[in-house]
């Protein structure tokens, strides 16, 4: 009996769906968004807050297949914004540009990376990107095991090392702003994808060191200490923090993150609101799921590059580390 | 061996048991060994439930249940989930459970033993160890892509069914293996068609053990997160499925197959993966209700399963 019902039902089902198809969906005003995990607590707040300021006359939705995956569909005409925690690359720029999808590019806000120790540790307030390096680089493995081994006025102690797993754009960014190789690293350290267990081990282990999205050590910093960065470049010392992000000199661990547009969807009335809305709306929403917003000229002017079609990427599908948001905003698109 | 049969062969020389004491001393040895063995599964079962229910059911209230996820943890909810995981679910039953039980009745029942039926055979015992991005990859690739069906309910049901389909197949060949022939000669014995012998001896006979495999299935299907993820379900979704139910005629609407949706497990691990301890008491309260979930499907299938039983016969 419980059968007969069921099969009546996958065949009622397949009938349906052959009946009414898939057009229906395209008339609900959906705006459909994809792309980077990190970038997702950013838009969630914002489509939230979207949702309810249109009384969900407008839909948003809010994926994560990843930095990568989401431009795949985005390129697919999938989905009208994509989520970047990096630019878009080469590849997906050709395969958007085969598929005839253009495409403007908004920096959104901006992530910044902390190296952080226990607060037990009192020798160490500032590290060198030399001495991450040394540190981190792939020929580290089994050599660097002390703190002395990166530098000898430091401690005869055992290093614990804490880091991003593989497959986390968190670990491609570290990698090549340090190493100076994406995907380079040694592999002998407690690596997970779940920054949160970065955290706990950070925390709990007095010879620690880890690098963490700076969302994840704002509300843990009681717990932890950060170490100031120094690039070797004349800057000095440079705490993580907002002011320092802004300003540019908090190098070269901040990383800016992007929305992408589909010029095609854009040119529906209900995705250029939300466009707009972000631009407007973000900076407040960004800092409250502790992110760190651009700063306001950078609003503006996605909203110029929006309103005057400037379609296209500013960074020719070449990964780049280190770039103050003054030049990430002189950046014209070029397709 | 039959039952008669206890000695040894002739010749061998008879293997002397170890004095009394000392045989009884293993007995109690092995129990204690046996026990801590179940301990085992059982606090690990135990502790996790705790430490779920410890953290996650200061969250659970009827707004949890009510309300669609949001940046502040607090008022987040997870109505679009548990209504998204019941949906795929049921889209997962209505295809998986015919197909898999059909095609265990027909390796059973009908095909001849030959080359093709063994190596569906293997194919199919194999199936069931494929790890699930698998099946994720190749939805993504021919319902998605191949054959249109978008990021949708549907999609995930048929991705779901495809998962659980060696389970419940490997599991309704068991049970209908586990019928005695003598049922089947006698049915035949009296004209019985093969479809009639299957239908109202075997099928009913077997169903307790068609159940076990249909709840396993079911169960783990309701726990995939990779797969979907995969095939592109949602994280963040603020509204429901259409209605299955219209003011208009023909007043039944299929139209939520085509929507996009979340499901549980995403939900949670979403949320585990969020910075601050707020966000981890929604997770464990999201995991409880998965739990809980399950636990009562598997509820359900075990009364099922008794009333069957009970009911059987020969």
């Amino acid at each position: 009996m419980k059968f007969k019902f069921l099969s009546l039902a996958a065949i009622a089902a397949v009938g349906g769906s052959l009946l009414t198809g898939n057009e229906a969906l395209a008339q609900a005003k959906t705006i459909a968004i994809d792309g980077s995990s990190t970038v997702f607590p950013v838009s969630e707040a914002i489509a939230e807050e979207f949702q309810k300021a249109n009384k969900g006359a407008i839909r948003v939705t809010v994926g994560i297949s990843g930095t990568g995956g989401g431009f795949k569909k985005f390129c697919r005409g999938e989905t009208d914004i994509s989520n970047g925690s990096r630019p878009i690359l080469k590849e997906e720029i050709e395969a958007c540009k085969k598929a005839g999808i253009d495409f403007y590019e908004l920096p959104l806000a901006f992530d910044a990376l902390t190296v952080a120790v226990s607060p037990k540790n009192t020798t160490l307030k500032c590290i060198t990107v030399a001495q991450l390096k040394t540190i981190w680089e792939p020929s580290a493995q089994g050599k660097v095991m002390k703190w002395k081994d990166a530098d000898p006025s430091w401690p005869d102690q055992a290093i614990k090392l804490y880091g991003a797993g593989a497959d986390s754009g968190t670990f491609d960014y570290f990698t090549e702003a340090i190493v100076g190789k994406a995907k380079a690293s040694r592999g002998d350290y407690t690596a997970s994808e779940d920054d949160n267990v970065l955290v706990t081990g950070i925390e709990n282990d007095a010879n620690s060191l880890g690098y963490i999205p700076f969302a994840y050590y704002e509300p843990h910093k009681a717990k932890m200490k950060a170490l100031g960065i120094d690039w070797g470049k004349g800057q000095g010392c440079v705490l993580p923090s907002l002011e320092n992000v802004l300003a540019g000199t908090y190098n070269p661990l901040a990383r800016p993150l992007f929305i992408y547009v589909s010029k095609k969807a854009a040119d529906k009335p209900e995705v250029a609101q939300f466009v707009e809305f972000a631009m407007t709306k973000g900076p407040a929403l960004i800092r409250e799921v502790k992110y760190l917003p651009l700063p306001d000229e950078a609003y503006k002017m996605g909203i110029a590059r929006f309103k005057a079609a400037q379609v296209g990427s500013g960074f020719g599908g070449i990964p780049e580390v280190g770039l103050p948001v003054a030049e990430i905003l002189k950046r014209t698109p070029k397709m | 061996m039959t039952a008669i049969d206890i000695g040894v062969p002739r010749g061998v020389p008879r293997k002397r048991h170890a004095p009394t004491a000392r045989r009884h001393r293993r007995e109690r040895i092995f129990k204690v060994v046996g026990l801590l063995a179940t301990l085992v599964g059982l606090v690990a079962l135990g502790a996790l439930l705790f430490d779920l229910a410890y953290s996650g059911l200061p969250r659970l209230s009827w707004d949890f249940f009510l309300n669609f996820p949001s940046r502040r943890a607090n008022i987040a909810g997870i109505l679009s989930a548990w209504v998204g995981s019941l949906l795929v679910i049921l889209v997962t039953g209505a295809i998986g459970i015919p197909l898999g039980v059909a095609a265990g009745i027909y390796l059973e029942e009908y095909a001849r033993k030959n080359l093709l039926t063994n190596i569906i055979e293997i194919n199919v015992s194999n199936l069931a160890g494929v790890p699930s991005i698998i099946y994720g990859l190749l939805a993504l690739g021919l319902f998605v892509y191949g054959f249109g069906t978008g990021r949708s309910i549907f999609t995930a049901g048929l991705t779901l069914a495809l998962l659980i389909l060696p389970i419940i197949i490997v599991a309704t060949r068991e049970a209908i293996r586990a019928v005695p022939d003598s049922l089947r000669e006698a049915a035949l014995g009296l004209g019985a068609t093969k479809w009639q012998v299957t239908r109202d001896h075997v099928l009913p006979a077997a169903m307790p053990g068609v159940l076990t495999g249909v709840i396993i299935g079911v169960s783990r299907a309701l726990g995939e997160t990779a797969p979907l993820i995969t095939i592109g379900a949602l994280t963040f979704i603020a509204f429901l499925p259409t209605p299955p139910i219209t003011s208009e005629p023909p007043f039944i609407s299929f139209q939520w197959l085509w929507d996009g949706f979340t499901v549980l497990p995403i939900q949670a691990f979403n949320w585990v993966s969020r910075p601050g301890d707020d966000f981890h008491a929604n997770a464990a309260a999201a995991g409880l209700v998965l739990v809980l979930l399950t636990l009562g499907l598997n509820g359900i299938a075990i009364y099922l399963r008794y009333r069957l039983r009970k009911k059987l016969q020969w």
